[in-house]
């Protein structure tokens, strides 16, 4: 409106009204001004209310009319068809020629099945397609392990085959630009505990055993799990992304069509840098957190670092600090292949992509708590 | 068709574009006029897509005037810019619509976005556009992603054309089709504008559609237009681009086609 261009936000505005009958008994119903789609909101709820009169014809006059669209040619023919519906007879005169070619157009793309969604699913029907699925996608999910491991065992009797610059790109992908973040992360859960720790110790004059309360949480649990979580987040939703990105540009079908099978080269270097990475990064966490405890226990409790090394040797020994490593190959494998199984679980869509990066980051993380519950179970039996 | 008494849709002055220290556009003037179907040619990386983002103000030229019904766009934000986006409608090469919706969503949803007219005509609407691209109704309820690609640019134009816009922009509408769709877009391209009296401005490679629905053709080459006109006028043009695009091996089988068909 501030253009004198701007024609389409002019204020012209749609009318609709509807005369007299005259004294052959037909009523007459103008139609005039701009039906077009900005502007109908009045005719059509007008429309909508209107009280027809019982006349047995209805003219639909649209001399007046000085422009018109789809939506408005619609609104007209569906104005005529509902009248036809209720017994009337229906005429539209004095439509230019241009607008009666674009009410031809309208009413021959006109469907006449009108449109019926399907009915929703009862909720039988939705616990059995769920569940359904849960199976299926635990036996694709078994599969996609197995498969990756024959490939993995094959690659590993024929060393020429593994693809050692994708190994190292992930090495440092993985594990190198994920160092500052792990570092600072576990450092501070280092601080947290000792400084939890503190409080209570000090109570009981027992300041020395800060170093047993961190080295023993850090080392046996906190350090590996937290540095697991880490890399599912960082590296476990990048391979699901990659991978599924890839898969909706069809470059996992152009792999297979080049004879290379897409597990071997985009799975199988994950994996096994992953495994490669993630201990490293766990030991390096250690340490982080450790130095973190120390501070924390030098400023709070006056425990000085060299004391504090001395009580670290006796306190954790080296039956624990390997339970805390052991574990973390096995959480490398499972990010590893729920991040890439989900990436190949992704159907065309960039909404797919995204559903599947957040399941396999929770799934990630929620395997790996499962595992390392497991070990702790196991550790107790055995005694470790 | 050089009916110069029309008033222009579009109108480029001295339009500069350069990425980096590559130029893309040299001193562009460019016209547009209404009702008409123009098309920007030219060989792959000229900058034909380039100029089409431009208009649509998703690419910043360094300096020029590009004006759309009559309003500058250059340096518009994206709130002033929408009075004049809902006046025109686009199609993008590879069809740009949304994967989460299903096709009648996707046409929905701009008129949702820009009427208030009710769910039920909304619904409706959206059907008969969708119909009038060709489309059988039972793709309005499915995903892109279960459609073919020549499907997908026509529900690609539905939802271009969902707005009913003045204006309608086409990046490649026929690349990727076959002919059999691709004759069937020549069509809809000229019913469309026949019957609502639209302005067409399209970038294509597709020699057969320009020789049947185009008004005017502009020749974009080396960061200039090289050539501005019809077809017929174009064809008789010395400059030796102009010379390969219009009579390479392709050019002429598709010349030759449409004077046997008049």
């Amino acid at each position: 409106m501030e253009n004198a261009a701007d024609i389409a936000t002019a204020p012209h505005s749609a009318g609709l009204e509807i005369s007299e009958r005259n004294e052959s008994g037909v009523v007459s119903v103008q139609c005039s001004g701009t039906w077009i789609v900005r502007q109908l909101i009045h005719i059509e709820q007008k429309l909508d209310h209107i009280v027809w009169p019982d006349s047995k014809e209805i003219t639909l006059n649209c001399a007046s009319l000085s422009a018109l669209d789809i939506t408005g040619a619609w609104l007209l023919r569906r104005t005529a068809e509902t009248l036809r519906q209720q017994e009337h007879q229906v005429k539209i005169i004095g439509l230019r020629p241009e607008f009666d070619n674009l009410l031809q157009l309208v009413t021959s793309s006109a469907t006449d099945t009108p449109f019926t969604p399907s009915p929703s699913p009862g909720l039988l029907n939705r616990i059995g397609q769920r569940t359904w699925q849960s199976v299926n996608n635990l036996t694709s999910m078994l599969a996609f392990i197995g498969e990756s491991t024959i490939i993995q065992l094959q690659s590993l009797a024929h060393p020429h085959r593994i693809r050692w610059r994708a190994i190292l790109h992930n090495l440092q992908s993985a594990g190198f630009e994920a160092l500052p973040i792990v570092g600072l992360l576990s450092f501070l859960m280092g601080m947290v505990i000792a400084y939890q720790g503190a409080t209570q110790l000090q109570r009981f004059g027992a300041n020395i055993f800060i170093a047993d309360l961190v080295g023993l949480s850090m080392l046996r649990e906190l350090s590996p799990l937290l540095t697991a979580i880490i890399v599912a987040g960082r590296s476990g939703s990048a391979y699901a992304a990659q991978i599924g990105t890839m898969k909706v540009t069809e470059e996992i079908d152009a792999l297979r069509t080049i004879g290379i099978r897409p597990a071997e080269i985009l799975v199988i270097p994950k994996m096994l840098a992953l495994i490669i990475a993630l201990p490293l990064l766990t030991v390096y966490a250690d340490l982080a957190g450790l130095l973190g405890g120390m501070v924390m226990a030098y400023s709070k409790l006056d425990v000085s670092f060299d004391v504090f090394f001395y009580r670290l040797s006796d306190a954790v020994s080296l039956a624990s600090f390997m339970t805390g490593i052991g574990k973390t190959p096995v959480f490398a494998a499972i990010i590893a292949l729920v991040g890439c199984y989900q990436g190949f679980k992704v159907t065309g869509s960039a909404e797919s992509v995204g559903r599947q990066t957040t399941i396999s980051v929770v799934q990630a993380i929620f395997l790996v708590i499962i595992a390392d519950a497991i070990f702790s179970i196991l550790f107790n039996w055995l005694k470790i | 068709m050089n009916n110069t008494a029309k008033p222009a849709i579009i109108e480029i002055r001295n339009l500069n574009t350069r990425f980096g220290e590559h130029v893309v556009h040299d001193n562009i003037n460019l016209k547009v006029n209404q009702g008409e179907i123009f098309a920007l040619v030219g060989g792959s990386g000229c900058g034909k897509s380039t100029l089409l983002r431009s208009i649509l103000l998703l690419e910043k030229p360094v300096s020029g005037s590009i004006q759309i019904f009559g309003r500058e766009v250059i340096g518009l934000s994206d709130e002033q810019a929408l009075p004049l986006r809902r006046r025109y409608g686009v199609m993008f090469e590879r069809g740009a619509l949304f994967s989460a919706l299903t096709v009648v969503e996707n046409v929905c949803m701009v008129l949702h976005e820009h009427t208030q007219l009710s769910k039920r005509l909304i619904d409706e609407v959206a059907r008969i556009k969708i119909a009038l691209t060709g489309l059988p109704a039972d793709a309005a309820n499915k995903y892109p992603g279960e459609l073919s690609g020549g499907m997908r640019k026509r529900a690609a134009l539905a939802r271009a054309i969902a707005l009913d816009p003045e204006l309608l922009l086409l990046d490649e509408p026929t690349a990727g089709l076959d002919p059999l769709s691709a004759a069937g877009i020549d069509e809809l391209v000229l019913s469309l504008r026949n019957a609502l009296g639209l302005s067409i401005m399209l970038v294509t490679h597709d020699l057969d559609l320009l020789w049947r629905v185009t008004d005017r053709v502009a020749v974009l080459g080396d960061g200039h237009i090289l050539g501005c006109g019809t077809m017929n006028e174009l064809s008789k043009m010395e400059h030796p681009i102009i010379r390969e695009y219009f009579y390479g091996p392709r050019g002429r089988a598709a010349n030759e086609q449409i004077w046997k068909k008049k």
